[in-house]
Parts: C-alpha cells; structure tokens; sequence
C-alpha cells in the first residue's frame, strides 16, 4: 500500500548506516582512482551518479507494499532469468566474460539483479509452504531449481562471484527455515562428493585462482601476485594508516582491480587497521540491523526477505574482504557500497528499500 | 492480501544462532586485519616502499623453423640488454653519462627515454639491446654502483643461413602500441612475429613467459627470489621447404629480381620459395636501427616485398594455357583448328603483332603453345570473348589469393567488362579481349598464383592450397599439428583436354621449334611454358628492341613454369625475372636448373 503513514515509518538507523557507508565508498574511490583515467567524467563522480539512481530503485522498492512483491515474486524472477539467458544471446563481452547488456545509456548487468529476484522466490516459496518440523531433502527441490537454474547460466558466463553469492544466499535461507538434521548430513555429504564434477566444470582461470588461493606459489606472476600486493597494501597500512590519498601501493596499478573488487586493499592502505576495523564494524551493525529487522516483521515473507537481503550483504562483505585480506580466493565480487560499479551499487540500494520495506510494514495489521 | 497470517514466531529462538555466527566470522575478520596491519606492519610496511616485490619477466625461448628434413632456418642465441628502472634511479647526470659513454649513444636520448611520463610505474626501460661482449663487460664492471642499471638476458633470433629464405621466414620484433591494444596476452616489450611465418605460428611459436617474484632492496638491487615460473618454450615449426633448392634458387637468381619457387604438385607443399632482393632478418632481431630501417624502405627493388605473394604481374604468354583450356572447353576450337599467322592481325582498325615477324603460317593448337603463336591466340581470345575467358581465368584461381599461410597476399586482377565499367569508367574494347588472350592487357597475377596454375595441370587438375608448413612439434618432438593437403577447386576443363594441353607443354621444350628448348635436361622431359610480359607498351610496327637496348624499368619481365617428369611430375616450379627479357632465355634455364637440382637432391637422398 502506498500511503503517507509508510514515510513517517522510514527506519533512521538502517537509513544513516547506509549513507555513512556510501559516503566513505565515494571518499575513497576518489583517493583509489586518483591516479587512473576516467574518461569524461571521474570514477567517484560516475559512482555518485549510480548511487543516485540506487537511492531513486531503493525509494521505489519502499514504496510498494512488501506483499506485492510476494504476488509478484515468481514473474520478477522470471523476467531476471530471462535477462540471464539474453546475455549470454546478446551480451557483451567484457573482459573475456559475457555479463553486461546494453540497456539505452549503461550496461546492465542481469546477473545482479538475479540476487533480488532470487530472495524473493525464495522467500515466497518458503512463506507459503511452512513445515514446522523442518524441511526434508524432497522440499528443497523446487528452492535448489530455482537457484541453480541462473546459478549454472551466471557461471557459464564466467562470473563465479554472483554464482557462489546465489548458492550462499539459498544455503543461509534454508539454513534459517530449519533444515531437518539428516537432510543436512545427507547434503553436506553430496556437496563434497558433487565438488570433483563441479572442479571439472570450471574455466582455466576460475581453477587458477582456486588453487592460487589454496597455495599462493602455483601462480606467483598473476593471481597469487595480486594476493600478495592486496596483502602488502593492507598490511603496510600498519594501525593508523598512511594517511587519506598517501596510499602508494595500490595506485601504482599492482592491482588491476583495485577500484573494484580490491578497494578495500586502498582503504587499508590509507585509513590501517582502525579505518577499516570502524568500516567492519558498519558492517557487522548493518548485518545485524537487518536480522533485527526480520525478527520484528509480521510475516514469514517479511521474515525470510529480511533475512535473505541481509545474508545477500553479509556474503558479499566476507567472501570481498576475505579475499582482499588473502583468506578466500579471488572470486570478483565487489564490496556493497564501496566498490565501483553501478549494478553492484543499484542491486544494493534495492536490498536496502526491501528492509527499509519489511521494517515500515511491521505495524500494519 | 492475505488475512490468514500469524506472525512467525517461530523464527525467534534461531535468530540467536545467525547473530552469533555472523559476530564469530566478523570477528575471524578482524582477527586477520589485525594480523596484517599490526602483527606484520613492520614486514608490510618494507615491502610496500619503493615496490620492494617485482615481477622480473623470464622471456620464453621462441621455437625454432625448420626445414622438411629439420634443417635450421631460425635458432635462437642469448643475448643481453642494457635497462634502466627509472624508478630506482637516483643519480640521473651520472648514469645517462656512463651510459653514453659505455654504449656510444647520446646522452639526451637516455635521458628522454628514462623520464618519459607515458610510461606505468616501476616498467623497465629498455635503453640498448643485444649489446656487445665489449659494452656487456664495461657496464658490469663500471656499472654495479649506477642505481637503476640492470642487464637483462633475453634469447633473441639466430638465422645462421643469413638472408635465406629472408621473406618467406619474416622477422620478429617489439610488439608496437597498435598491436597492444588487438591482441590479449601480450604485454608492452613483448617480441612477437610482424610478418612471414614468424606471423603466420606466433602463436605456436612465441611459447609463455615465465617470471620472477624478486624482492629488491632500497636501490633495486636483487635481494632474494620469492617465488618463480620457468617459462615454456615455444613449438617448432617445420615448413615443406627443401633448404638444399631453397638455396640453390637464391644463388640462381644471383643479383636478379624476381622468384623462384617450386611445389610439389601431388600435395602442394612448397619446396622452394626464393625471392630477390631479400634483406637481413638478423637485423631486426636485436631492434632495427631508424638508419638500416630507412635504407630498406627507400631501395627501389624493395627488398622487403615478399614478390611471391604480393607482387603483381601481367603473365604474357603463360596465360595462353588458360586461353587453350577455355577454347577447348568451350567448343571454339578443337585440338585440329587450324589458323593462320601472317606476323600480324588486324583487328579493327589496328594491326597485332605476333612476337614472331615473319608468322607461323598455319596454326594448330599444339604448334600455338609449343611455339606460342600470339596469332593463333588473338583468334580464340576473339572467339571467346572477355566474359569467357576471364570466366577460364577465375577457375584456375586467379583473380583471387590461393590461401597460402602468409600474412599480406595479394588477389591479382582478372578484368571483365563490368569492372573496367566500374573502375575506369570506360567500355571493354574488344581489341583487348585480344590482349587479354596473351595475358596482357589488365591482368595481374602473383608468381604464386601462376605456379598453382601449373601445378593443378601437372597434377591432373587439382587446384591445391600452397602448403608452407608441414608440421609443428613440441620440445618433446610431440607432434601438435600435421597439415595435410587440401583440395581448393578442381580446373574448369575436361582430362581429353588437359592431355592436349599437358602434351603441347613437352613439347615447348622438346621441340625444335619449342619456345623452350633451351632448357632440355638429359634424363628427364620437361614440360613447360614460356612468358615474356611486356611492361610498356610499343607503338608503332618497328622491330622490338632487345632489352639490352631498353632502359632496365622498360623491359620485358621473363616468366617460366615448368613441371617434370611430365607423365608423374614431382615438381612444378615458376620463375620470373623482373626486366629479364625473353622468358625463354632468361627464365627457363632458371626453371631447369632448379628441376636438376631437384633431381640430384632426390637420388642422393634415396
């Protein structure tokens, strides 16, 4: 329902945790890409432009009452899964990966958009059927189509990052809609027998960077140089940091994606140990806000929905800086509201109007 | 909306379990940051000044050319570079001082490369390659306190022929800034093939780098190694040419310009591929200096023009194969028409000559070819008209390339009345369809082209991709490729008319009145064709000068094809000399001698 009464019920906090962390993305985006060329129009003021349009979907996304999008949650994510198979039709080429599509003025990447969609399929279909005793292996069919459907179309793409989010983020969900305990050991016990195939179905450089991770010496000249520029940044930031746009190591282009995917690398270097521990701890407060959130809604859907949008930045949080800090492999995700990037900065924003969402609708009884 | 909600409680008591999980991996986190940047601070905090790791690429060996039989055409031998890390650099006067000084080059040109602003960080600059032993010397012992120096050892081309086969085999060099940008993989001072086969199997050939992660000390210097990759050798390659004819092409055509090459015509392979003038590759292996660069471009033979494939030609008289096949085909003579040949035709309102003043007299197809009455062909070409015979002419592969492996081939022109429309905005004259028939006029061809001809007539009418490449191996001597022959087209004429043709060509050279019959070899029969391309028109009904009286741009290119033995021929050769006069004296003792060598190289080998 659009009404007046849904702003007067605009959750504060969650909405200046998220301002903080867009701030500080774009103060160090500017220090990151000081050094690279922009084109037209320099990478913060690019990025501003896209959190802007963020803040426009995220407003959107509010103003609708939840429970439509639990009508419409199947139709929506069947409109993301067929942007999926259009890019892989008419995609772009980027980088040797085929993820964008061109959409009038920017490139859309679909695949992040299919977070979203996919929460709230997910959260429909756990909301309308409820078992009280736990989910068996036989009801988690339909959820493991619906994830591994685009899950297999996005890593063929290549991206392995948003593929292993999309696998994280059904996992967490069916975790917290209580799995029973067999079901899990019977699950855990395929996942392991499943990885060997899985490996072979991998490209070159998604197993390079696995192994890289697991042993940084296989591949000293690309990715385990990159693990170990990320790991001299970070850690010569030492505790207060070399100060905001005294970084060296990062500009100098060791890393290639250090406005992307490595920006964390630029604010450790920068702001050390207590700018990213304050940075970490705007994390956690958001993650744990947003559980908040799903424990107060009136409904299993605003329940499930909350949770879903909150494992969806949590991941995102851990598997980027875990990676940037050398304790995960190099997957190529980008860290929420930090990183470069406007589908990254969009599918985010609209994460955050579905809490902002679930939170206003808490009352409406 | 759905009013039969009830609010989920039962999620509250898990809620718990998330919370703490998602404190214990933060915390995991956090445990890792302060590790990094509190524990390791001190160890980071070196490494990150003044880039104390770097990657120090280890260059790959590139694979080596061989012939047939694994004969080196292309080695590799180690050479060493003067480089400078600009960012190391610390004493700027001193080091270009010393280095102008140890390397003879001017002071200002060090300096400008080592501040050059377009340049990514910690990039070494390259100031001189391939330096001497002298040089190498003097900077190892007078250098080791000039910061920023560092000599980098690089395998570079090694052709221990020379300039053998110099155009065919191409050259390496820099990879430049526009290739940088197409290709993946490469990155700035990377050596890649610019034309030839070097081009063509770069990708065989070039191998992968391997690397270094050094760690260096304040200045640069090399403290220890943290990690390594070997790097991976390129492929050999091995080409179909023969380096014994190959050679002995290149020495027949001594000071001349022109081409001699030669295919085996039962499978295509190129034996021999020789093309004069050539150049030096070995000089662009260490990096071609702007002066040896200009004197190459500025020669007026061009040198580095591979003439096989990219030069153009009219093919006079060895068209009349062509013009025969179409006749035939088309029903406008027969084997028995006879024609005669006063010494001149008159078309029109102009007279056509035939090469011989006096005439042939009475003409058949056979005494046409063998002794390559230009009258007898002036009446088929007019019988035919233009749109059949360059019809002939597309379906034994002129007009367009043969698909030979090499970079830089050009197509050659058979002309039709549709494309004079178009491109000359004129009318096709029939007096040139009479031209045409003694392939002259517009018609442009490749020595390639023509020696394809040949070849699919000697093999019975198989046209063949011309075949350079035999095989590539790994370092382990695995076969990777094998290339097998491969069939293009099959020649627009019947086999009764082939043999016709294939008949008359013997006798070029076994008649007495053969245009050929300097080339006759004991032992074995040639079949062959002679042609002398005029380059300039004459006007008026003089005499031809001989070409010894013509300025040397002004005369006649002399062409010869050959293939012997003619029952079972294993080899087809062509051979132009650019300005050389009559084909049948300039160019078929050529094309003879090549069959002859061929022949001692194949009874000594067996």
């Amino acid at each position: 329902m659009i009404d007046r009464k849904s702003w007067a019920q605009l959750d504060g906090k969650l909405i200046i945790l998220t301002l903080v962390l867009m701030t500080i993305g774009i103060v160090n985006l500017y220090s990151a890409t000081i050094n690279l060329p922009g084109g037209e129009f320099p990478f913060y003021q690019r990025q501003l432009f896209w959190l802007g349009i963020g803040v426009f979907f995220g407003l959107l996304v509010f103003l609708a009452d939840y429970r439509y999008y639990e009508e419409f949650a199947y139709p929506i994510y069947l409109l993301a899964l067929l942007s999926i198979v259009s890019v892989l039709i008419y995609g772009i080429v980027v980088g040797g990966a085929q993820r964008w599509i061109r959409i009038g003025f920017f490139n859309l990447q679909p695949s992040e958009l299919m977070k979203i969609a996919l929460i709230l399929a997910l959260a429909r279909h756990f909301a309308r059927y409820e078992m009280r005793e736990g989910y068996g292996l036989r009801d988690l069919i339909i959820p493991a189509v619906i994830t591994l459907l685009p899950t297999l179309l996005i890593a063929k793409q290549p991206d392995l990052g948003t593929a292993l989010v999309l696998v994280f983020i059904l996992l967490s969900i069916v975790m917290f809609v209580k799995i029973r305990f067999r079901s899990l050991l019977i699950l855990l016990t395929v996942v392991i027998l499943a990885t060997p195939f899985f490996w072979v179905a991998l490209k070159d450089y998604q197993r390079s960077r696995i192994l890289t991770f697991l042993n940084p010496d296989m591949d000293p000249l690309g990715a385990g140089y990159h693990i170990i520029q990320s790991k001299i940044a970070v850690g010569s930031g030492g505790v207060w940091g070399k100060g905001y746009l005294h970084g060296t190591q990062c500009k100098l282009q060791f890393l290639p994606e250090h406005h992307t995917d490595f920006v964390f690398a630029v604010l450790g270097e920068e702001w050390g140990f207590i700018g990213c521990g304050v940075v970490l701890a705007l994390y956690l407060a958001l993650i744990l806000w947003g559980l908040n959130i799903g424990m107060k809604a009136k409904d299993r859907f605003g329940t499930i929905l909350a949770f879903g949008v909150t494992a969806m930045i949590f991941w995102h949080v851990i598997i980027n800086v875990g990676m940037v800090l050398g304790i995960m492999p190099i997957v190529g995700l980008p860290l929420p509201f930090l990183s470069y990037g406007g589908s990254s900065a969009v599918v985010h924003l609209m994460g955050i109007g579905l809490l902002l969402n679930v939170r206003a609708r808490r009352h409406i009884f | 909306m759905h009013l039969r909600r009830r609010e989920p409680e039962e999620f509250r008591p898990r809620y718990r379990y998330f919370i703490v999980a998602a404190i214990v991996i933060f915390l995991t986190i956090f445990i890792r940051l302060w590790y990094l940047q509190v524990v390791k601070e001190q160890e980071f905090r070196l490494l990150s000044e003044n880039n104390r790791i770097r990657l120090r690429k280890i260059p790959a060996v590139r694979g080596m050319i061989m012939d047939r039989r694994g004969r080196i055409f292309v080695d590799n031998r180690p050479s060493f570079n003067a480089m400078v890390m600009p960012e190391d650099v610390d004493d700027l006067m001193g080091l270009t001082k010393r280095l102008s000084e140890f390397l003879d080059i001017h002071p200002a040109g060090i300096e400008h490369q080592i501040t050059a602003r377009d340049r990514p960080p910690f990039h070494l600059v390259t100031i001189e390659r391939d330096i001497s032993w002298k040089e190498l010397s003097l900077l190892k012992t007078y250098g080791l306190d000039l910061h920023g120096l560092e000599i980098s050892i690089a395998p570079i081309r090694m052709y221990p022929h020379g300039k053998v086969a110099a155009n065919l085999l191409g050259y390496v060099g820099e990879i430049d800034k526009e290739e940088l940008k197409r290709k993946k993989n490469y990155k700035m001072g990377d050596c890649v093939g610019k034309c030839g086969v070097e081009w063509t199997w770069e990708g065989y050939l070039r191998g992968i780098d391997g690397g270094r992660q050094v760690e260096v000390d304040a200045v640069g210097r090399e403290m220890r190694i943290l990690n390594q990759v070997r790097p991976l050798p390129g492929h050999n390659l091995y080409l179909t040419i023969d380096l014994d004819l190959q050679r002995h092409g290149e020495k027949l055509l001594g000071e001349k310009a022109g081409v001699i090459m030669a295919m085996d015509p039962t499978t295509g392979e190129v034996l021999a591929f020789c093309n004069n003038p050539s150049f030096r590759p070995a000089l662009f292996a260490g990096g071609i200096s702007t002066k040896e660069w200009e004197e190459l471009v500025s020669h007026p033979l061009h040198p580095l023009q591979n003439r096989g494939i990219q030069g153009l030609y009219p093919p006079g008289s060895v068209f009349k194969i062509v013009t025969a096949a179409a006749g035939l085909e088309e029903g406008v003579i027969t084997p028995e028409t006879s024609l005669s040949c006063s010494g001149i035709y008159y078309f029109g309102k102009r007279g056509y000559q035939c090469w011989r003043r006096g005439g042939h007299g009475t003409v058949n197809l056979y005494r046409g070819l063998t002794e390559s009455c230009d009258i007898y062909f002036y009446q088929v070409g007019e019988r035919l008209g233009v749109e059949r015979l360059s019809r002939y002419a597309k379906g034994f592969g002129l007009g367009k390339p043969t698909g030979i492996d090499l970079t830089g081939e050009k197509e050659g022109l058979v002309p039709t009345a549709e494309w004079k429309r178009e491109r000359l905005g004129e009318p096709w004259y029939p007096g040139e369809t009479i031209s045409l028939a003694i392939g002259q006029s517009y018609i442009l061809l490749t020595p390639l082209q023509l020696l394809n001809v040949i070849s699919s007539i000697a093999n019975g009418g198989v046209l063949l991709k011309p075949q350079i490449a035999k095989r590539v191996e790994d370092v382990d001597k695995k076969v990777l490729v094998e290339y097998q022959p491969q069939e293009i087209a099959r020649l627009p004429i019947s086999t009764e008319n082939l043999d016709v043709i294939r008949k008359a060509l013997v006798g070029v050279t076994e008649d007495d009145h053969g245009t050929g019959r300097a080339v006759r070899l004991a032992g074995v029969k040639i079949a062959g064709k002679t042609g002398t391309a005029q380059v300039i028109k004459l006007r008026g009904m003089g005499r031809r000068p001989r070409p010894e009286e013509m300025p040397y741009g002004s005369r006649d290119h002399a062409w010869f094809v050959a293939y012997a033995p003619p029952d079972l021929p294993e080899i087809a050769v062509v051979v132009l000399v650019e300005h050389g006069g009559h084909g049948g004296s300039a160019a078929a003792p050529l094309a003879r001698e090549m069959i002859r060598k061929y022949l001692s190289l194949k009874r000594g080998e067996k």
